[in-house]
C-alpha cells in the first residue's frame, strides 16, 4: 500500500551549524549516556562545546556515533577500531568527494 | 516460504568447523557491511549473512536447521514439519539465550523462513546499555536522495518513495511503501545528512518509530562540478582574450555576471567569484578556470594572421625542457 505525500517534512542538516545536548544525541543514538561517554572517552566522537557544564554535539558527531555503534555490533571491533575505521571513511569520503 | 541456504549464503561447506563459520561471516560482513561497502545490493546481503551467522554459530540451531538435510536448495518453497514448533525450544521470545542480533533501534527483521523456524528475531537488546524506553523503537532507515544542483541552490520540495519497516499488529515485521515530501534546505551540499525524527520505521507496542537518515547527493551537472559548497566552471577562452584582458560573461546558479579576464591570463588560471557558489554562511565561491581554445587556421587570412604573430614571436614556451 502506498499512502499519497502529506505535508512537508523538514528534516535538520546534521553538520557543524545544529547542536545536540548529551539528552538529545542519546535519544537520536537510541542509546543510554553511558556508552556516549564511553564513544568521547575513546575519541570516536568528539563533543563541540560545553554548555553549562554538558556536552554538546555537532550533527557529524551523530553520522559518526551511529556508524561507530553499527560497526561495533555488526563486526565486533572495539571502540578504538571503530574510530579508526571511520577516520579512514571520512578520509576516503573527502578524496571522493574532491 | 522460501528455504534460505544458510551455509551458501555464507559460502561454508557443511561440516565447517565454528572457527570456519565466524571467519567466514567476519569476512564477507566486513565486505557488505552497508557502512563500508559499495556493492548496491549490501544492505540486503548483509541481513542474510547476519542471519545465516545467527543460525549457523548456535549449536542448537544449526542442529536443528540441518535436520533438514543437505537436499534443500535456497528458494526452493518449503514448509516445516507440523510437529517442528513442539520439538524446538527456540519460540518464547528474548531472555538469557535469547538472541541478540538487532539492537538500538534496528529491529530484527529476519526472514518469513528464519521467524517460522526459530521464532522472530526480536530480542532487541544488542547493546546491554539500551536505553530502557528504546525496546520496540521502530526501526532507522537511511536511504539517498539525489538532487538538482539548482534543488540546492534555491531550495526545494521532492517527493520520495521508501520502503519502511513496519511491525503490524502481531509484533511481524512487514514492510511498506512511504511517499514523503521532503524540504531541501538550501545550501545543502552533496553528502550532507539530513535527519527526519520519527520517519522511520513504526515501532512496536506504541513505542516511538525510528528516525530516517537522508543522505543528499547531487546529479551530475553539465558544466559545474561541487566541491562542498564551492562551485568550479571550466569557462573556455580565446587566446586574443586571455592576451588582452577582456570582460566575457560567465554562468553563474544565479544567472550570468561578468568577469573581467585580466591581461596575459593563460589556460588554468582561475578567477574567483567571491559568494557564488552555494548559498550558506559563509556562501561558497564560484571558481572560473580559463581554458585557452585556439580556432583552426582554415581561412586563408586566419593562417596568414598566425603566420605574421610567429614570426613576430621569439618566445619559446618549452624552454624549461631545453628545447626549441
Amino acid at each position: 500500500m502506498q499512502d499519497s505525500p502529506g505535508e512537508k517534512m523538514r528534516g535538520i542538516v546534521l553538520d557543524e551549524h545544529v547542536t545536540f545536548t548529551l539528552h538529545e544525541f542519546c535519544h537520536a543514538c537510541g542509546v543510554q549516556t553511558e556508552l556516549v561517554v564511553e564513544m568521547v572517552e575513546e575519541g570516536v566522537i568528539e563533543p563541540a562545546e560545553m554548555q553549562e557544564d554538558e556536552w554538546q554535539f555537532h550533527g557529524h558527531a551523530l553520522v559518526r556515533a551511529r556508524r561507530a555503534l553499527r560497526l561495533v555490533r555488526d563486526l565486533d571491533v572495539n571502540w578504538p577500531g571503530a574510530a579508526l575505521a571511520l577516520d579512514l571513511m571520512d578520509e576516503i569520503e573527502r578524496l571522493h568527494r574532491r | 516460504m522460501e528455504f534460505k541456504d544458510y551455509y551458501k549464503i555464507l559460502d561454508v561447506a557443511r561440516d565447517a568447523s565454528p572457527e570456519d563459520v565466524k571467519r567466514a561471516y567476519r569476512r564477507l560482513a566486513r565486505k557488505f557491511h552497508p557502512d563500508v561497502s559499495k556493492e548496491s545490493d549490501a544492505e540486503v546481503r548483509f541481513k542474510e549473512m547476519k542471519e545465516a551467522y545467527e543460525v549457523l554459530k548456535d549449536p542448537e540451531k544449526r542442529s536443528a536447521y540441518d535436520k533438514f538435510g543437505a537436499n534443500w536448495k535456497a528458494g526452493q518453497d518449503f514448509q516445516p514439519p507440523p510437529d517442528w514448533r513442539r520439538e524446538q525450544a527456540f519460540r518464547g521470545g528474548p531472555g538469557p539465550g535469547g538472541f541478540s542480533s538487532a539492537s538500538f533501534g534496528d529491529a530484527g527483521d529476519f526472514s518469513d523462513f528464519f521467524e517460522t523456524l526459530f521464532g522472530q528475531g526480536q530480542a532487541r537488546g544488542g547493546f546491554s546499555y539500551q536505553a530502557g524506553g528504546a525496546r520496540n523503537r521502530g526501526e532507522d532507515v537511511n536511504a539517498t536522495i539525489t538532487i538538482p544542483l539548482d534543488d540546492a541552490y534555491r531550495g526545494a520540495t521532492r517527493t520520495i518513495t521508501l520502503d519502511v519497516p513496519e511491525v503490524d499488529a502481531s509484533g511481524r515485521m512487514t514492510r511498506r511503501k512511504r511517499t514523503l515530501n521532503v524540504k531541501i534546505p538550501q545550501g545543502i551540499t552533496p553528502g550532507k545528512r539530513i535527519r527526519l525524527e520519527k520517519q522511520g520505521g513504526s515501532g512496536a507496542d506504541g513505542a516511538p518509530a525510528g528516525d530516517l537518515y537522508l543522505t543528499v547527493e547531487f546529479d551530475p551537472h553539465a558544466f559545474y562540478r561541487v566541491q562542498g559548497s564551492d562551485l568550479y566552471v571550466e569557462i573556455p577562452v580565446t587566446p586574443w582574450e586571455a592576451a588582452l584582458g577582456r570582460k566575457i560573461k560567465v554562468p553563474t546558479p544565479g544567472g550570468p555576471v561578468d568577469l573581467k579576464i585580466p591581461p596575459g591570463s593563460n589556460s588554468g588560471k582561475t578567477l574567483r567569484l567571491k559568494g557564488r557558489g552555494l548559498p550558506g554562511k559563509p556562501p561558497g565561491e564560484l571558481y572560473v578556470e580559463l581554458k585557452v581554445v585556439v580556432p583552426p587556421a582554415t581561412e586563408e587570412n586566419v593562417r596568414t594572421l598566425y603566420e605574421q604573430l610567429e614570426s613576430l614571436d621569439s618566445s619559446n614556451p618549452r624552454a624549461r625542457f631545453g628545447v626549441q
